[in-house]
């Protein structure tokens, strides 16, 4: 029970990792229909930058208090990201946008090499470790010596998708931003016709969800306390598996995907191997498609004949 | 079909709006190498040289900008202690200003509008030349393979010194192989496979572990003879190696290929990482992440390659030389990758091979003409297989070591660019792009010139940049060519005449 | 035999539609629709647009799987009711009949109804190979019966000659059917380099290619002009004079409706409102309020003169 309810904790915090970065996914598939296989280290990136912005603030300007040093660090992650996402589209895809379908997914591949390797050559091979910012747990049960723990990370985390969430929810559902893109995902023609200015609009869109990967970004750095340049793939592929389980092209689902990928690792590797916790993700991924193509939130795909 | 050029149309000479404007929504691929479409049209000099300075100096702030957070600073380790911040500013600078000075010459040069009016269906004097080369490029391409190790022991001046070459030919004829095999699954059937690299684990796997089982090596020697499966394992585990893949393909083919796009895709990327997890969390059978070792080298059909009486050398009255195995080995990977050249020709010729290019252009058209697309899908994914297992137990064979570091999904990703590059379906187009991705890695490997004390000085470490450049090139590449090199394609039947059918019309698949 | 149609009575039937209805989610697109096509003859279904043409038709050639009903279809000749009887009983998808054999095609997947039940289809929006030639086109609908010995046959991996002389005699078929749709001078090009007439001609050639017993062709004549028109029209009746196959088309062009169609399916809102030779259907007073769009309430007069 003790270590069931820990791992509901854990899982939870890693799920909102994940489904953080799973919108990311959605939303570029939604809107342009390609998998942004960069969108993983362009995660990777923004945990970098946060690293750096933290550095900075912390032993160069010698500032203390931790909520203002995340807040800022988000922040500066937030922006920088969105304008190495926003670049990524304009260099990468955009040329590319409408012609053959794998050519953007090729060019997507390089980009993701060429990110990992860039921030390898920049930063250095080696794990990049920071002090542990945020220490305190509250402790929530204790029974025969177990203790069942909240750190105030993880707490941080948790609050800190959801409010972003909520906000992310209204951008897309109340603005004209939101309406347009979704005109874009329906038919990006008629929207063109139609005044919406698409380049623009996709563009945010990947902005949009590089400034919610750099929140993932600072959150894995702050929660795991240590980041390297190869990071980006293997939390990239769970967040798109993510994405699928929960229906890719909806966002609600992106963030169940995530919570539920992020529980099903962290109790895989609790009760039965943490060598095999990526074979069960991938395998869900697998299993997901197969029974599932248009996951557990998505709208069913029918063929037109 | 070839269209003549378009004539360049002098800037200025038309009104600025009767020229057709590049930045269409539906994103008509513009083949322009580069990041954003150029300055709009200005018909004065001034103004065309104005907003070409304006937008240099945007895009370097832009790239100043980029580069400030993770090439500005730099997180350093000292020693124990924490991480301190160096400072790299003046490098963020010099980089800024190579972006501004580039894109002014672009601007004012390459990608002048109306210097030159680029359309989609257009086909490059690149393609035209293919064209015109084709009947002569395969034998040209197959002589020149056969020859490569002979001129590279003449030209480097003896058989130790051409140990280089012929490697290097052994290692891009490993990918022009697996480029071939993979280009049966994405170029004719359309199936976009992103874990092919499974196929080549199983294949070197499979080799791995039967050549050096110690229940078959004593099984042999009691029946054979002593030595017997350490000269005949690969020859006899090569064919095993093949059907395994195939068998795999079929397995794991079978439930994911009714999915379509995008979906198969990411299915294969997964079926792959879980074989290398597998492979590297399964010790007792696989060894895990320390790999299998001491795989017995390759034999000429039983006869080893070794200083000993019955060894290659002696037998046919040559100095003993460790370059005969390798040499051997070359041709040995050609031999497979003619077969898998051959063998999808004739398939081609076939009715699987026209309904795997049918599936390609209209899966539900098949359906109503009585084709098993799901049957027909899984002979693509087999074949494909099939080869890449070949190519995997040579792999085994040829470093006689095999980790799961070796099958990585860069390794699947590689591949699926040499197909992707070299135009799908067009066998030359793959051998090509083979050709310049892998042998261009290795020509990044030589760039110890770079290590002069006036350009980087002796700390410079360029196989660093290796990856990098290799992830730029590809992007690069695809926005130069969408298509690839070679996107038209050949009909493999004909009443009069064979005609090239134009990239446009050729459909790349849903699956 | 209640449930057949009562002109069946006096045609041969290739295939029996048996209250077919068909559902996607709340919207019924196909409500209760019995008719008959004859052995022979080229049957016409007409409509509105929505009225649910396209959904039969999509039913019959195994892409939807209808929600009730029953799409029997006569190698041969027609069945007897028991020999009808026994087969939807025993669950399978066909049997052996006197006349020959009975297929249930709302039993079998779509590449089955093409290759074991022999219906042959084209498609409103032209399906053809794009990126092929007109003769690769017309090659790979013969697929079926040049993979007979297995898909990869090694009579055909080594070239041998008895697969020459198959392959000769699948290239004498394509050539057969070039020269029917005058399209030989083409054989080399690319079929989505053909003017879109030719495209729907090459269809139906390549339709014919497999050999079918009944031919469906979803709107032939839309989008082309009189001429390319009157060329489908003679192409549909050659079909019909020189081969053993029975035609069923959805039109809306009705100089080809009348012209060539032996008998007439009209629906409306997914249900029949009238069945019979063109000259019966043009005077029906149901199909001419549905047509010409008479009032509601006009309608109900005449339905009423038409019952009375």
């Amino acid at each position: 029970m003790e270590v069931f309810l820990q791992q509901l904790i854990n899982g939870l915090t890693l799920g909102s990792i994940y489904g953080l970065i799973a919108i990311g996914y959605t939303m570029v598939f939604g809107i342009i229909g390609m998998v942004n296989f960069a969108h993983g280290d362009v995660f990777m990136v923004s945990a970098f930058i946060g690293l750096i912005c933290v550095l900075l603030l912390t032993t160069v300007l010698g500032m203390s208090s931790i909520f203002l040093i995340l807040a800022i660090t988000l922040l500066v992650a937030m922006v920088f990201t969105g304008l190495v996402s926003w670049t990524i589209e304009r260099v990468a895809y955009r040329p590319l946008r409408g012609s053959f379908r794998l050519a953007p997914m090729i060019s997507a591949i390089g980009m993701s090499i060429l990110l990992s390797n860039f921030v390898q050559v920049a930063q250095g091979p080696r794990n990049k470790p920071l002090p542990p910012m945020v220490t305190d747990v509250i402790v929530v049960m204790e029974r025969d010596g177990y203790e069942v723990t909240l750190a105030y990370k993880q707490i941080i985390i948790m609050v800190v998708t959801a409010a972003l969430l909520a906000g992310f929810w209204w951008l897309v559902q109340k603005t004209p931003l939101g309406r347009a893109q979704r005109a874009c995902e329906q038919d990006r023609k008629m929207a063109a016709l139609l005044g919406v200015n698409v380049d623009r609009t996709i563009s945010l869109t990947f902005v949009i969800g590089a400034a919610l990967a750099a929140v993932a970004g600072v959150m894995y750095l702050m929660y795991y306390g240590v980041v390297n340049f190869a990071d980006g793939f293997v939390p990239g592929v769970k967040a798109f598996t993510a994405a699928v389980l929960g229906g890719i092209g909806s966002l609600p689902g992106a963030v169940l995907g995530g919570l539920l990928i992020g529980l099903i690792e962290t109790f895989w590797s609790a009760y039965f191997s943490i060598e095999y916790k990526d074979v069960a993700a991938f395998s869900i991924l697998v299993v997901t498609l197969i029974f599932l193509p248009q996951g557990l939130l998505g709208r069913p795909e029918v063929e037109k004949v | 079909m070839v269209h003549p050029p378009v004539a360049d149309i002098p800037p200025g000479s038309l009104p600025s709006g009767s020229l057709p404007q590049v930045d269409v929504p539906s994103g008509v691929p513009n083949g322009l190498p580069g990041a954003a479409p150029p300055p709009p049209v200005a018909p004065h000099r001034g103004s065309v040289i104005g907003s070409a300075v304006t937008d240099a100096i945007v895009s370097g702030l832009l790239t100043g900008l980029l580069l400030l957070p993770l090439v500005g600073f730099r997180a350093t380790e000292s020693g124990s202690g924490p991480l301190g911040l160096t400072y790299r500013f003046g490098l963020v600078a010099v980089f800024a200003a190579i972006v501004a000075v580039l894109r002014l010459v672009l601007n004012l040069t390459v990608w002048r509008r109306g210097r030159k009016v680029k359309t989609g269906t257009e086909p490059s004097a690149f393609a035209a030349l293919v064209q015109k080369a084709a009947p002569a490029l395969r034998p040209a391409f197959f002589s020149f393979a056969i020859a490569y190790p002979f001129l590279a022991i003449l030209l480097s001046g003896g058989l130790s010194p051409s140990r280089y070459w012929v490697d290097l030919g052994i290692y891009v004829l490993t990918y022009v192989m697996l480029g071939w095999g993979l280009n049966i699954v994405v170029g004719l059937a359309g199936l976009l496979d992103l874990g092919y690299v499974a196929f080549y684990a199983v294949g070197a796997y499979t080799f791995a572990l039967l050549s050096t089982s110690v229940p078959l090596n004593e099984f042999f020697a009691g029946h054979l003879g002593e030595g017997f499966w350490t000269a005949w394992s690969f020859w006899l585990c090569l064919p095993v190696s093949g059907i395994l893949a195939a068998f795999w393909g079929v397995i794991l083919g079978f439930p994911v290929l009714r999915l379509r796009g995008d979906y198969l895709a990411i299915v294969t990327l997964a079926f792959g990482e879980i074989i290398r997890l597998v492979l590297i969390n399964w010790v007792s059978l696989t060894n895990g992440g320390a790999g299998i070792s001491s795989i017995p080298p390759i034999s000429f059909f039983g006869v080893p390659f070794n200083s000993s009486d019955d060894g290659f050398a002696a037998r046919y009255g040559l100095d003993f030389d460790s370059m005969h195995r390798i040499i051997f080995l070359y041709f040995v990977i050609l031999g497979l990758a003619v077969l898998t050249a051959l063998v999808t020709i004739r398939l081609r010729q076939m009715p699987v091979g026209r309904a795997w290019e049918a599936l390609r252009e209209d899966e539900i058209a098949c359906r109503s003409l009585g084709i098993n697309t799901t049957l027909t899908k899984l002979t693509a994914f087999a074949t494909g297989a099939m080869f890449g297992g070949f190519a995997g137990a040579f792999f085994a064979v040829r470093v006689r070591f095999v980790s799961p570091e070796s099958f990585t999904f860069m390794e699947s990703a590689v591949i699926l660019a040499i197909v992707v590059l070299g135009g799908m379906g067009s066998q030359m187009g793959v051998a090509g792009a083979a050709i310049l991705l892998i042998g261009g890695m290795e020509m990044l490997r030589n760039l110890s010139f770079l290590k002069a004390d006036f350009l980087f000085g002796p700390d410079f470490d360029p196989s660093l940049y290796r990856m990098l450049i290799f992830g730029f090139a590809m992007v690069a590449v695809m926005v130069w060519r969408p298509r690839g090199l070679v996107s038209s394609r050949l009909p493999t039947v004909f009443l009069k005449e064979r005609k090239a059918v134009s990239a446009s019309l050729v459909k790349e698949g849903h699956g | 035999m209640a449930s057949l149609d009562p002109v069946a009575g006096a045609r041969a039937p290739i295939l029996a539609v048996d209250h077919l209805s068909m559902r996607f989610g709340g919207l019924i697109a196909v409500n209760d629709v019995s008719f008959v096509a004859g052995r022979g003859e080229v049957t016409a279904v007409i409509g509105p647009n929505g009225a649910g043409k396209t959904t039969v038709f999509n039913c019959i050639t195994g892409f939807y799987k209808p929600t009730t009903g029953r799409l029997a279809l006569f190698h041969g000749g027609a069945a007897t009711p028991e020999e009808l009887d026994a087969v939807t009983a025993s669950g399978l998808a066909w049997g052996r009949t006197a006349a020959g054999a009975l297929y249930l095609l709302e039993r079998l997947p779509d590449h089955k109804v093409a290759s074991w039940a022999r219906v042959a289809r084209t498609f409103q929006n032209i399906r053809l190979f794009s990126g092929m030639t007109v003769l690769e086109n017309l090659l790979v609908a013969q697929h079926m019966s040049l993979t007979s010995a297995g898909l990869l046959n090694p009579a055909a991996l080594l070239n041998l000659p008895s697969w020459k002389r198959q392959q000769k005699g699948a290239m004498d078929k394509a050539l057969y059917w070039l020269n029917q749709i005058g399209l030989v001078e083409r054989a080399d090009d690319p079929a989505g380099d053909l003017p879109y007439g030719d495209q729907r001609r090459l269809e139906i050639a390549r339709a014919m290619c497999t050999n079918p017993v009944l031919l469906c062709l979803d709107e032939p004549a839309a989008g082309l002009n009189p001429r390319e028109s009157a060329a489908l029209n003679e192409l549909l009746l050659s079909i019909r004079r020189d081969h053993d196959t029975s035609i069923l088309l959805i039109e809306h062009d009705m100089s080809v409706v009348m012209e060539i169609s032996d008998h007439v399916v009209v629906l409306e809102y997914g249900c029949k409102i009238a069945d019979g030779t063109p000259d019966e259907v043009r005077n029906d007073p149901k199909v001419i309020a549905s047509y010409l769009g008479v009032e509601e309430d006009e309608a109900a007069v005449v339905e009423a003169e038409v019952g009375a």
